[in-house]
């Protein structure tokens, strides 16, 4: 069966606080940090963007894949909701970039934040399929979220990549599942510089009916229960969300802890759930069981079941851990900078 | 306005995966790439990549910068030698500039490093961030 | 080769020159020379410029400024080598008449740079750089030569009061100098706490932006002789060059362009070092002069600071450097400057500098260094009494 070869997570160093947004906004610090069970979130600066983000976090996949010549990988597929170009793919920059072209298939995704996630799939089936060798999945975002709106408390920026293969795994992948319905929760029209989106109605028939839809049916198809798993990922678009999901699905609290980084990463979109996934990898066990389950507006969730192998003790440290990049070497920001970095500030042409 | 957007492309095995030549007589690797060693004249040579880390051998901070550059200014702006003796000048990032020292240690990250304009093509790139793992 | 000599100088105005073009600059300058030469025709024009085409739009700048000297029809040349573009046309029209070719040449420089923003000007002044490699990474001339001041200043132990020393000494010159930009004094207080461009270099360490022409006669003494008029003989001709990045540079504390250029210009000369008496030399920034003085062979790596400090290069000084009052205080209209260089040289050596300028000790030998971009070409030449 198909599985990780290589895995690695990029995040930026920057922070800023729920207190330094609320306060130029005149809204409850307090209030949003217990409802959102969120403190801080990551802020890219200007030199950073999807594709530098996906470039470092590609490069850790390769170190610990190890055995894997960029040349060999067949695809590359990166999800994102804020790939810098509108037409010309993220993949072609990053593919370049680590010496993966020119015989590679490629093209962006697009499905909020599960675009990521499905980029993950594909990657797997063309690997499952005999169709290639190697194929690289990537989840970056550089979200923009509105000014004075709740969602600006969350949007982040961060990246985790996957090298898909047969050999060398990391964690195979036992069952997927995907479960989409259309659904108007969050959405960003074209031209448009920020999203929109339906406030309570992205909860319970938005997140959590997909979520919970997905969720259900992989473990019916693979005939497991949730204390099978030493860890479950979840999107997390906030630090309560996934929470809730996990307990009403029957996880707990311990099981979503190491991948639990939305109160001091934010939402970092495609990117949530998938880098959720690395640093869980970066803790666990040979043989571990881990239940990832993403969630993207639009609307749908991909669920996956990996087991972890022996390799991951040879390989894990062979790139920096995404929990050193969460906590470590962090600078904090005011909102000037903050907005001059994503660009909120009118400038003259 | 110059096509930079060729002129960019033609950059990219230097930009995007650090490049250099190695002449096979002297041993020597310059960056960017040369077709002439300038030491014996020699031309057969092989492509090399930069080690990802070296040392910063000189600084400045750049306080009156293009238009480029604003977001990010001040800036500095570092000549590292490389782990292999090669010399690159590239920004540093991600550093308080008043803690940018000569001997500090760096490694080369890939970052976005201008554009031509809000509708023209990006213009990504390598700079500098202090090795802190 | 011929015995050379320079017969006839002539500038504009230097400073923002709002009023006047890039071709009005020219013939400002080249009329005066000619006048002051008394020739009645000219063999040969070059014209030295950095980037009439990125400033003004211009290129085209031998036949447009032989045309509009009222001279079209002889041969014409723009000459460029970045900030040593003035030079290298003083230097080609010393080949011209050296070699039998021609026998009145005119040697001239010109850069009209205050009809584009600031940015226009740093962009178009960056093409001296490593456009690729350096301008593409965000760096700055100011930054460029910041980094060589970093190097000196950790190796050396070179003092911010050094670097101010050099820019307080040619304002104390320039105030002196009719054609001077910025002709008043400042004191090192002011240099030390002027704003940061690029650390540690200060607004007043760096050399400004300026409109401005300079023209030289160059012919034979036989010729100068019948022409009764002063004249002053080109005894050294040299040029050099380094790689363009800074990055690859063998010691990023010395030019060894300079080094190169001057050892070559001394051997023609027949001369050694300390026979030269005074010397103008590239101050586009403070640390330039420090880091030339040395590399030119005059003082030994990191002494030269201590030497400018302790008063040695003033006018009245052991080595008196820059008596025009250099790039900082005079100006560096780019392609203009390595005439003007010549041109001071010739003024203190026919006793003519004005206002009290002039160097004590009556110099009877002369250099001029002139360099582009951050050292990656230099031309030296050494004038000497007739």
């Amino acid at each position: 069966m198909a599985g990780i070869v290589g895995y690695g997570a990029h995040l930026p160093r920057h922070r800023i606080k729920v207190e330094e947004i609320a306060k130029v906004w005149g809204m409850d610090a307090q209030s949003y940090k217990k409802g959102l069970m969120l403190r801080e979130k990551s802020v890219p600066p200007p030199d950073m963007d999807t594709i530098t983000l996906s470039v470092e976090a590609a490069r850790r996949a390769l170190k610990r894949a190890v055995v894997v010549n960029p040349v060999d990988i067949g695809a590359i597929y990166i999800g994102s909701e804020s790939h810098p170009y509108a037409v010309k793919p993220s993949g072609t920059t990053v593919a370049e970039a680590i010496g993966a072209t020119p015989d590679i298939h490629c093209a962006d995704f697009e499905f909020a934040c599960k675009a990521g996630s499905e980029a993950m799939y594909v990657a797997l089936s063309h690997v499952e399929s005999g169709f290639m060798k190697y194929a690289l999945a990537i989840a970056a975002d550089t979200s923009q979220g509105a000014p004075s709106d709740a969602l600006e408390f969350s949007a982040a920026a961060g990246a985790g990549a996957f090298i898909m293969g047969k050999d060398h795994l990391v964690a195979e992948c036992l069952f997927t599942h995907s479960y989409m319905t259309d659904m108007p929760d969050f959405w960003r029209r074209e031209y448009q510089f920020y999203p929109q989106h339906g406030g309570r109605f992205t909860g319970e028939e938005a997140y959590f009916a997909h979520t919970k839809g997905a969720s259900n049916a992989i473990l019916k198809k693979s005939g497991m229960k949730p204390t099978d798993f030493a860890f479950a990922v979840f999107h997390q678009p906030n630090g309560k969300f996934p929470q809730r999901v996990a307990l009403e699905l029957g996880f707990t609290q311990e099981q979503i802890n190491p991948g639990w980084l939305a109160p001091t990463l934010g939402n970092t979109y495609s990117g949530a759930s998938p880098i959720g996934l690395t640093a869980t990898l970066d803790v666990c066990k040979p043989g571990e069981l881990v239940f990832m389950c993403s969630y993207g507006s639009g609307a749908g969730s991909d669920a996956f079941i990996w087991k972890v192998t022996d390799r991951i003790n040879e390989v894990r440290d062979k790139a920096v851990r995404t929990r050193k990049l969460l906590e470590e070497n962090l600078t904090y920001v005011d909102y000037g900078t903050y907005a001059k970095f994503r660009h909120k500030i009118r400038k003259a042409n | 306005m110059t096509m930079f957007s060729s002129r960019n492309w033609r950059e990219y095995p230097q930009r995007y995966r650090y490049e250099a030549t190695r002449f096979i007589k002297s041993g020597k690797t310059y960056f960017p790439p040369r077709q002439v060693d300038p030491e014996t004249g020699d031309t057969d040579r092989v492509t090399v990549t930069l080690p990802e880390t070296g040392k910063v051998i000189t600084y400045t901070v750049i306080r009156t910068p293009g238009a480029q550059f604003k977001d990010l200014s001040p800036y500095a702006l570092a000549i590292a030698e490389m782990t292999d003796g090669t010399r690159v000048m590239a920004q540093m990032t991600d550093v308080d500039v008043e803690t940018v020292k000569i001997g500090m240690e760096v490694r080369l990250e890939f970052r976005r490093i201008q554009q031509e304009g809000e509708a023209g093509v990006i213009g990504y790139g390598y700079k500098f961030v202090p090795k802190w793992f | 080769m011929r015995e050379v000599c320079v017969a006839g100088v002539g500038l504009s105005e230097w400073g923002e020159v709002w009023r006047k073009s890039i071709r009005d600059l020219f013939v400002d300058a080249a009329t005066a020379a000619i006048k002051n030469a008394k020739v009645d025709h000219l063999d040969s024009l070059y014209v030295g410029c950095m980037s009439g085409g990125l400033f003004v739009g211009q290129e085209h700048l031998g036949a447009l400024m032989a045309d509009y000297l009222g001279m079209a029809g002889i041969p014409a040349m723009r000459v460029e080598s970045a900030c040593a573009s003035g030079g290298m046309a003083f230097r080609a029209a010393f080949l011209e008449v050296a070699s039998g070719a021609s026998d009145i040449v005119m040697a001239s420089g010109i850069e009209k740079m205050t009809d584009v923003s600031g940015d226009g000007a740093t962009d178009a002044l960056a093409t001296a750089a490593d456009q690729e490699y350096e301008v593409f990474n965000g760096a700055t001339f100011p930054g460029l030569y910041a980094m060589m001041a970093t190097a000196h200043m950790a190796r050396y132990g070179t003092t911010r009061e050094m670097l101010s020393a050099v820019a307080v000494k040619n304002h104390k010159n320039g105030a002196k100098n009719p054609v001077a930009q910025y002709p008043f004094e400042i004191t090192s207080s002011q240099v030390g706490n002027s704003v940061m461009v690029a650390d540690p270099l200060r607004i007043l360490d760096c050399s400004p932006v300026t409109d401005g022409a300079a023209a030289v006669i160059v012919t034979t003494p036989e010729i100068a002789k019948k022409l009764g008029v002063p004249y002053v003989k080109v005894i050294g001709s040299a040029a050099a060059t380094d790689t363009i990045a800074l990055a690859q540079r063998a010691d990023i504390t010395v030019i060894k362009s300079a080094t190169l250029a001057t050892q070559r210009a001394l051997k023609m000369a027949g001369k050694k070092l300390d026979e030269i008496q005074f010397a103008e030399v590239h101050d586009c920034f403070t640390i330039a002069e420090i880091i030339v003085a040395e590399s030119i062979g005059k003082y030994l790596p990191g002494k030269a600071g201590a030497a400018i400090l302790a008063g040695e290069t003033a006018l009245d000084g052991k080595f008196p450097m820059n008596p025009s009052g250099g790039l900082k205080s005079k100006g560096h209209p780019v392609g203009a400057t390595g005439v003007a260089q010549i041109i001071e040289l010739y003024k203190q050596l026919v006793g003519k500098a004005e206002n009290g300028r002039q160097i004590p000790k009556s110099p009877k030998i002369g250099m001029a260094q002139n360099m582009g971009g951050s050292g990656a070409s230099s031309v030296v030449h050494i004038l000497e009494v007739a």
